[in-house]
């Protein structure tokens, strides 16, 4: 996909031919909603939304999300929508995908599959809301939950949550003379949630969003639990320029911050090919205010811990790539055929 | 015709509730509520009824899950006590504000601490203002209807709240009791289906729980309260209509021999039958005194107790709740601002007993009355008493 580069004008040549076959062109994540400049997380919202179609509802958390799309009287929510609390999206998409499939069973609502999303952001994800989203997950629930990552609280103004990256700069966790800003790795949710042998995890960035959409359209078809963490740059947050989203989610992957891969069935799988050599973690966090008060010697750290993570990632895709499919699918099925 | 058994009330309630031709339940364990979860999962994995019951990892899941179910139109219920009930303390008064027709049996447990798993109400007080309809039940036999009732009050479209029915921990979930269960016939002529103002469906997108703006905030509150005061007459008429279908009685303020009663006592859940027999003995003795059963608790029944307390000198509400530092008992204070415009009213007085389950027998009740019929109007100085503190 490097039309801009063949068409040097900027202009897309027979987009509407194409991207019909590529994208919904339907807006379910109308515009008008009340996102900052260059909003990455509205960008995926809306992607999210393309991927998934009409037949979907979606549970949302508290969060810039739901405050920007759903000031009352308006909405920004083409698709059936709910919002209840912030820790409880996962429990609130239980309930509806519950309610759908009884009320389907007993014919009082269409005999048509629609699909129970959940989401909300790093912290309604990954710290207040971890308690409902494992048990969501563990409970078997045909839900997919995606978690729009921009990692910390940006609704609240920027406070850190346990998906800050170590090192950047927050209000609750800032830099200083006697503090690097947040002094703790970034939390490994996919990982987690591989743990809860949920049939699809993955990871995704707004910047490349056929790989998103694509991920969120397999995830729709599981029958079962999915969860996709899909990196959302936050331009306020992260102190970048506003036009910097969509460069800064691509730094993130080129990097090997974020690599973008998934796991289907418990098989670890790349998504995005990379270069041979990663690009420097320093490419990316010279760019961001967050990160601005780092010494060499501390993004030297940074670096070695991602290059770790990130051999240890490609461990996992060597090692799925080993095993016979056959296999893997008499273990997998000895527990799915139980009741 | 509906048939005479004998079961543990809070199996009971999941009897009852499987007549209303439940949808789905969200439940999570906790003490002494969980005979109902336990029962009702049992009669969905005997196919008795068709539900999703959801055996979620906390009571904040239960109510945000039975939440999300509600608002695709299903018929939904839960069931907790004490710090459970405190533990959804965050999305209850969101059921309502999204008016959410949910029914939830409260089994009436202290909350902590000390940790206590007896009865007391202090776990619903807590509760008192998240806009849920809130009543009490007295026996097994009450409990079963509240039930039903609870259903057809929730899903009413002049109400669409969330309805709790409260039934004192042990003293009432754990009792084997004999009663009347109805027939599914008649639950299903006395109940219609529900039908939702709006759900969550591809067919017809709504947003629901939108941000509000400081602009319509009082506008909301005022509509939450609107529709819960509104609510009562419906209340009303739902209890006419089981009256002449069941012939069992209900009224937001019972009364139990009142007539010429200088000295009322007033109670709220199981300890109403104790203090019958109380009053029984008083009455033998020749002492003017009667009871109150407060079954409404919100929308509270300002005209009913106002009515119900004419001619008598002394009021004395037995509370099982504190508000530390505050007027007393919840109960208490409730009365007391009730009847504070009435130009002849009984001297309130506000007993604190039952706490923890603290055991309260006739002669407690009959020590109450007796102290309460010696007080003066105008000299009762103390707001309320811990009656029965040992060392006193």
């Amino acid at each position: 996909m490097n039309m801009p580069e063949k068409n040097p004008q900027g202009n897309i040549e027979n987009f509407d031919l194409y991207a019909p076959k590529l994208v919904d062109k339907e807006e379910y994540f109308s515009y008008g909603h009340r996102a900052c400049q260059g909003c990455g997380e509205a960008l995926a919202v809306r992607l999210m939304c393309k991927a998934l179609g009409k037949d979907t509802v979606i549970a949302s958390a508290t969060g810039c999300m739901e405050v920007v799309s759903s000031l009352y009287p308006t909405t920004a929510w083409k698709l059936p929508w709910i919002h209840v609390a912030f820790p409880n999206s996962a429990a609130v998409g239980s309930g509806v995908e519950a309610g759908l499939k009884v009320l389907r069973r007993k014919g009082k609502i269409a005999d048509r599959p629609v699909k129970a999303v959940a989401m909300g952001g790093d912290g309604g994800t990954l710290d207040i809301g971890f308690q409902a989203l494992s048990g969501a997950m563990e409970r078997g629930h045909d839900l997919l939950y995606v978690c729009f990552d921009n990692e910390g609280y940006m609704n609240t103004g920027i406070q850190r949550s346990s998906a800050t990256p170590f090192g950047a700069s927050t209000t609750t966790a800032p830099a200083g003379k006697a503090s690097i800003g947040n002094k703790t790795w970034k939390k490994n949710a996919p990982e987690i949630m591989v743990a809860h042998n949920v049939p699809y995890v993955a990871t995704a960035c707004h910047s490349y969003p056929l790989d998103f959409m694509n991920k969120v359209k397999k995830a729709k078809k599981m029958k079962g639990p999915a969860y996709i963490q899909c990196l959302s740059v936050c331009p306020t947050g992260w102190r970048i320029n506003s036009e910097a989203s969509i460069k800064m989610g691509r730094l993130a992957v080129e990097t090997g911050i974020f690599p973008l891969y998934e796991v289907e069935n418990g098989k670890y799988r790349m998504t995005m090919e990379l270069p041979e050599k990663l690009r420097p973690v320093e490419d990316y966090m010279k760019l961001q205010g967050r990160f601005r008060h780092l010494r060499p010697d501390q993004i030297k750290l940074i670096q070695d811990r991602v290059n770790l993570e990130f051999r240890l990632l490609m461990n996992k895709v060597e090692h799925s790539l080993s095993w016979l499919d056959k296999d893997w699918e008499i273990s997998r099925g000895q527990t799915s055929s139980i009741g | 015709m509906a048939k005479r058994i004998g079961m543990e009330v809070a199996m009971a309630v999941a009897e009852a509730v499987a007549l209303c031709r439940l949808d789905m339940a969200a439940v999570y364990p906790i003490t002494p509520n969980t005979h109902v979860a336990e029962h009702l999962s049992d009669i969905v994995a005997e196919g008795r009824i068709d539900a999703e019951f959801l055996t979620v990892e906390s009571e904040h899941s239960a109510m945000s899950a039975v939440m999300g179910a509600s608002a695709t139109g299903a018929r939904t219920f839960t069931a907790t006590s004490s710090q459970g009930l405190m533990y959804m303390a965050e999305v209850l008064p969101i059921a309502s504000a999204m008016r959410l027709p949910i029914v939830m049996s409260v089994a009436n447990r202290a909350i902590s601490g000390p940790l206590n798993i007896w009865n007391d109400h202090s776990d619903i007080m807590y509760q008192r203002d998240a806009g849920w309809i809130s009543i009490f039940g007295e026996n097994g036999q009450e409990m079963i209807d509240l039930a039903i009732q609870a259903f057809k009050i929730a899903e009413h479209k002049d109400v669409l709240l969330p309805v709790n029915f409260n039934m004192d921990g042990f003293q009432l979930t754990h009792m084997v009791e004999p009663f009347e269960m109805p027939e599914q016939s008649e639950v299903d002529k006395f109940l219609p289906e529900y039908v939702p103002y709006a759900t969550l469906h591809p067919d017809r997108p709504v947003t629901m729980g939108a941000l509000g703006m400081p602009e319509i905030f009082n506008e909301a509150m005022q509509g939450k309260d609107a529709a819960m005061v509104n609510s009562k007459k419906v209340i009303l008429e739902v209890w006419k209509e089981w009256e002449r279908m069941f012939g069992r009685k209900y009224e937001p303020v019972a009364s139990y021999r009142t007539e010429d009663a200088e000295v009322l006592l007033l109670t709220m859940g199981s300890m109403g039958e104790t203090a019958e027999v109380a009053v029984d003995e008083l009455r033998k003795k020749g002492k003017a005194v009667g009871l109150l059963k407060l079954k409404l608790w919100r929308p509270f029944p300002f005209e009913e107790l106002k009515q119900a307390v004419k001619g008598a000198k002394v009021l004395a509400v037995l509370d099982r709740a504190v508000s530390f530092g505050g007027p007393g008992g919840p109960v208490g204070s409730e009365v007391r601002s009730a009847l504070y415009g009435e130009a002849d009213r009984p001297a309130v007085l506000d007993y604190l007993i039952g706490l923890g389950g603290r055991d309260m027998s006739v002669e407690d009740f009959i020590a109450i009355a007796e102290k309460a019929s010696l007080a003066d109007k105008k000299k009762t100085k103390e707001l309320y008493e811990f009656y029965g503190v040992r060392g006193k």
